[in-house]
């Protein structure tokens, strides 16, 4: 039976992704119940530069390719399978990331493999893997028995320590048996945020708003309390999708990760993506009209009333306490 | 353009979810359905090319939950046809479904597919990618915007990544995305036109494939997550509710 974890260590311009070191550690929980190893798998031209970091690994591989310089499904997919077949792994890792929705389950659909999403737990059981998964934006829990090998697993953010051990390995440049073809989809640039608004990121304050706002003429409620605070407003995706406010007020894992003093999550449910992006704020407060939204489990304090009969008393309070 | 839509049926999560007793399914006895929300993006998506460009948009859906409603609207907002795949049973995971869905659509011959990239009751991938393999086109998911390229036979697809940042895709035609949200919200459609539609839409059935329904992963049971370090509640009326919040953020030095 396989013994080896393999993991992909996402590159996202020009860096590693964060949660490529949870994928590590995951990993080697693995690998120590098999008695197997875990190999971090880099891809494109600049991979060598990211070995330092991949100490926690037991090998580091690198496909130098220039068709992986930029990421594009085909190639992706085609180095990951290519050194798939030959590791022969247990289990693959990949992170719940852009690239890791894509790459993951075309991978598990050439080589039919099983695949798992939502990973937050993964341990050995005999021969198989017992994987802990959560569904339903966070408010179920699925153990999932995997028996087929490589599985692959998707990894959410979050979910296991990061192993940033320092390690011996060396760096094994991977050849591949034949060039990588290009793929019908093509990376054709990076399109950046505009510059000019508010830096959510650098905000010690944060006035967050989600589906409970209701309508965006609700959001000057918002404003008013984060204009109170000395704040900002920014949002969940519901919010952004509607085109209530620009992309660049998005907190999770599509947005902004943001570690503010304060962050007032409002009509939040706190689905696993946008925890991602705020979990790391010294002071978390939520309302929600729903005892059971899994913003509660992270939050500091909460408040089960609706949002829009809290905004206005709660701005009147400020502003009497600020006199 | 001729364009293809998958749209599922999924559980409300308003409405707290039943574990059947079995422990490994759901009991949707006394669930309510709705539309997965980034399958609407896909069809807002799909219907803003059109408009913009000309073609066609097809929708396709599984028999299932409030479906029925979902079509007659996605009519109502412009749809040309829609295909309803009849089958007697829930949805099968994404991998089995992709293949019922394929099915469906080979007939159609579109140069797109739009599906939502992900739905929140799936455990083991989206649909997505599972029905680009199945149709043996190319994929690219968490597509927030599409645009017909200046490439013939090729669109612009901008893909998310963190830190509102999107690498532009250029994606040859035919091939299939998922897509998380549309270069507009999904339109509005007043409960009249849905009423409309209903008097003149015409569904056509599509027969269930046959699907190996032997599963690569096993659910071995269900439930609800542990409650961790869970909030310290606070109560009372909102001005009581503000109130403390502001001895809190006092205490803390954010309020002075």
């Amino acid at each position: 039976m396989a013994k080896d974890v393999l993991v992909l260590a996402e590159v996202y311009r020009d860096a590693l992704a964060d949660v490529t070191w949870e994928l590590l550690a995951a990993g080697r929980t693995i690998a120590s119940a098999t008695g197997g190893q875990v190999l971090a798998l880099v891809l494109g031209p600049n991979g060598a530069a990211h070995a330092p970091a991949l100490g926690a690994a037991d090998r580091i591989m690198v496909v130098d390719d220039p068709r992986l310089a930029d990421y594009a499904p085909g190639p992706y997919v085609a180095a990951l399978q290519e050194v798939t077949a030959a590791e022969q792994p247990r289990a693959v890792l990949l992170g719940a990331t852009s690239i890791g929705w894509d790459v993951a389950p075309l991978l598990a659909a050439r080589i039919n493999a099983p695949l798992v999403t939502g990973c937050k737990e993964i341990q050995p059981e005999g021969e198989a893997l017992r994987v802990a998964t959560s569904f339903c934006g966070g408010k179920m829990m699925a153990e999932v028995r995997v028996d087929g090998a490589p599985a692959i697993c998707m990894v959410l953010p979050g979910s296991f320590r990061p192993a940033d051990a320092a390690g011996q390995a060396k760096i094994e440049p991977r050849k591949l048996p034949s060039p990588l073809e290009p793929g019908a989809v093509r990376f054709d640039g990076w399109v950046l945020p505009e510059a000019g608004d508010v830096d959510i990121t650098q905000q010690d304050v944060l006035v967050s708003v989600g589906r409970g706002i209701q309508q965006k003429d609700n959001l000057e409620l918002a404003e008013n309390l984060a204009g109170a605070l000395g704040g900002a407003v920014c949002a969940s995706r519901p919010v952004i999708d509607q085109g209530w406010l620009p992309a660049t007020r998005q907190v999770g894992k599509s947005g902004m990760t943001v570690k503010p003093k304060f962050y007032l999550a409002l009509g939040i449910s706190g689905a696993p993506e946008h925890q991602e992006g705020m979990k790391g704020a010294d002071l978390i407060i939520a309302v929600n009209t729903d005892p059971q939204a899994p913003i509660f489990d992270i939050a500091h304090y909460g408040a089960e009333v609706d949002v829009l009969d809290l905004l206005p008393a709660l701005t009147e309070a400020i502003e009497a306490k600020r006199g | 353009m001729n364009i293809a839509v998958v749209v599922r049926q999924v559980p409300d999560l308003i409405e707290p979810l039943e574990i059947a007793p079995s422990g490994t399914e759901f009991d949707f006895g006394s669930a309510s359905f709705l539309l997965n929300e980034s399958d609407d993006h896909a069809l807002e998506q799909a219907l803003l090319l059109k408009e913009a460009h000309g073609g066609h948009v097809t929708v396709v859906a599984l028999d299932f939950g409030d479906v029925d409603n979902t079509l007659y609207t996605a009519a109502a907002k412009g749809a040309d046809r829609i295909v309803k795949i009849a089958r007697d049973d829930a949805p099968p995971p994404p991998r089995a479904a992709a293949v019922l869905y394929a099915e469906a659509i080979k007939p159609i011959a579109p140069e797109l597919v739009l599906v939502g990239v992900q739905a929140h009751d799936e455990l083991d991938g989206g649909v997505a990618p599972f029905l680009a393999a199945a149709l043996g086109m190319p994929y690219v998911g968490v597509i927030r915007g599409v645009a017909v390229g200046a490439e013939p036979g090729a669109v612009a697809a901008f893909k998310e990544f963190p830190g509102a940042v999107m690498a532009r895709m250029n994606v040859k035609l035919p091939a299939v995305l998922g897509i998380l949200g549309a270069d507009q919200p999904p339109r509005y459609v007043p409960v009249s036109r849905i009423r409309g539609a209903m008097k003149t839409t015409q569904f056509e059935e599509s027969a269930a494939a046959a699907v190996s329904s032997e599963p690569l992963t096993a659910i071995a049971r269900l439930y609800p997550p542990a409650a961790g370090s869970r909030a310290e509640m606070l109560s009372g009326s909102e001005t009581e509710i503000a109130s403390r919040i502001v001895d809190i953020l006092a205490q803390k030095g954010l309020v002075k």
